[in-house]
């Protein structure tokens, strides 16, 4: 259970959002700028809400009232942003490694093997193509053993090719983990495909909310 | 003339200087460059501060601070450590006068550092040592390089404070700067002269390291 309820403001633009989310994998969906990618940032903690409350689970990420706010590395989100930032001074494997917690049940050779990153985890960053990076990021994300999973528009960097290879693996972390999803996009094939509840944000504001046959 | 002796001290003390600078250095830069506080501005400019003020003022007031009357100079006392006219000195003058050109160059290289990087780690629940540990300061290490020459360099060359706190004690206390100072003054032209060619020669190298250093390309997602 994700129980989103803030205000965050960002010069002139304000994003308001109350929204209780149960669903495996949420959409967030609208066009550029309706403040999608600020709802994901406010949830990892690296944007702070004005006022409000941002629960996940039974822990209280953000409670303005109160004087909550965890600071990211507190909060159990992983976070695969738009561009991805796999760090640029260490290996595929280091990337995958570095949020590592100590015993945890996820083991690399696993989640390795659902993304099929094997035969790259000793390359360097630089040398991946953009669908690896996305692969490896989302392995990246994966193995701090998250409590809930950000994507921002995992598939926009890739072209229509291999969108269609990657969507398979978004479906087996949906599947095969537990971990529920949040995930940002503009496009409504990716979300028929993936999502089972739709959020539709437009300058700031939620539209509207439901299953995507309804939306 | 001890020209080999001077050099050799000159290295020696400029290369201790550029040690005792690095940490307070790299700490100061990176609170400059992401902390947010109140008094960053004063702060700042206190680190920079030697850099336009007269050297020798520095020096007296490093020597009214390390003296053995002084405030910080009373307390090594009591420990047994002298510090105004011995080699330790020229450490310490070398190393206030190197430090802004250090925390300069260094903080400029981590205003460079993409901070999704860093923000990436956190979320990742590396907290802020550990992201600057592992994140920040490896990807800053061109800049860290460069401003440790630059920092060297600058200790390599004082004069201003050195001579106030250390003095220009033949064998002692006597660096390339100073003594070229003291030789001219004492109509020893061709000893100057010499120790101005090393001089010369060693800042040369120092500056074309630094910026092969900055030229090189950094490391890129």
């Amino acid at each position: 259970m994700i129980a989103l309820d803030f205000t965050l403001r960002q010069g002139d633009f304000t994003l308001q959002i109350c929204q209780r989310l149960d669903a495996r994998v949420t959409a967030l969906f609208g066009p550029s700028g309706a403040g999608k990618t600020t709802v994901l940032d406010a949830i990892a903690g690296l944007r702070t809400p004005a006022s409000g409350s941002l629960v996940v689970g039974d822990r209280v990420l953000f409670d303005g009232r109160r004087g909550v706010n965890l600071p990211p590395q507190h909060r159990h989100v992983g976070y695969v942003a738009q561009d991805v930032a796999l760090f640029p001074h260490m290996t595929v494997r280091r990337n995958v490694l570095y949020g590592r917690r100590p015993g945890q049940r996820l083991s690399l050779d696993a989640v390795a093997r659902m993304l099929e990153i094997e035969p790259l985890l000793d390359r360097d960053v630089p040398q991946l193509s953009g669908g690896e990076r996305q692969r490896v990021a989302i392995a990246r994300a994966l193995m701090s053993t998250p409590e809930l999973l950000l994507l921002d528009e995992p598939l926009a960097a890739v072209d229509v090719e291999r969108r269609r290879r990657i969507l398979p693996y978004l479906e087996r972390v949906r599947d095969e983990l537990s971990v529920p999803i949040v995930y940002v996009t503009h496009d409504a094939a990716e979300v028929r495909q993936l999502a089972e509840w739709v959020v539709v944000l437009e300058q700031g504001q939620v539209v509207r909310s439901g299953s995507p046959d309804v939306v | 003339m001890d020209l080999w002796r001077i050099t050799w001290f000159t290295l020696a003390t400029a290369g201790l200087a550029t040690l005792l600078m690095a940490f307070p250095g790299v700490l100061l830069a990176w609170l400059l460059a992401r902390g947010r506080f109140r008094g960053r501005v004063l702060l700042e400019t206190l680190v920079s501060l030697p850099l336009v003020m007269p050297p020798v003022a520095t020096g007296l007031i490093l020597l009214s601070l390390f003296a053995p009357l002084g405030p910080i100079g009373r307390l090594l006392g009591r420990a047994g450590v002298e510090i105004v006219f011995t080699w330790k000195a020229v450490v310490l003058a070398m190393a206030v006068m190197g430090l802004p050109l250090l925390v300069r160059t260094v903080r400029a290289g981590i205003d460079q550092v993409d901070r999704r990087y860093e923000a990436a780690a956190s979320t990742l629940g590396a907290g802020p040592l550990r992201v600057f540990l592992t994140i920040t300061l490896p990807l800053a290490r061109p800049a860290l390089l460069a401003g440790a020459v630059l920092g060297f360099a600058r200790a390599l060359g004082e004069f201003g404070a050195t001579i106030m706190i250390a003095g220009s004690i033949p064998g002692s206390t006597r660096t390339l700067a100073v003594g070229i100072y003291s030789f001219a003054e004492t109509g020893r032209d061709a000893e100057a002269a010499a120790l101005v060619g090393v001089s010369a020669a060693i800042a040369f190298t120092a500056l074309w390291f630094s910026n092969w250093l900055s030229s090189r390309p950094g490391v890129r997602g």
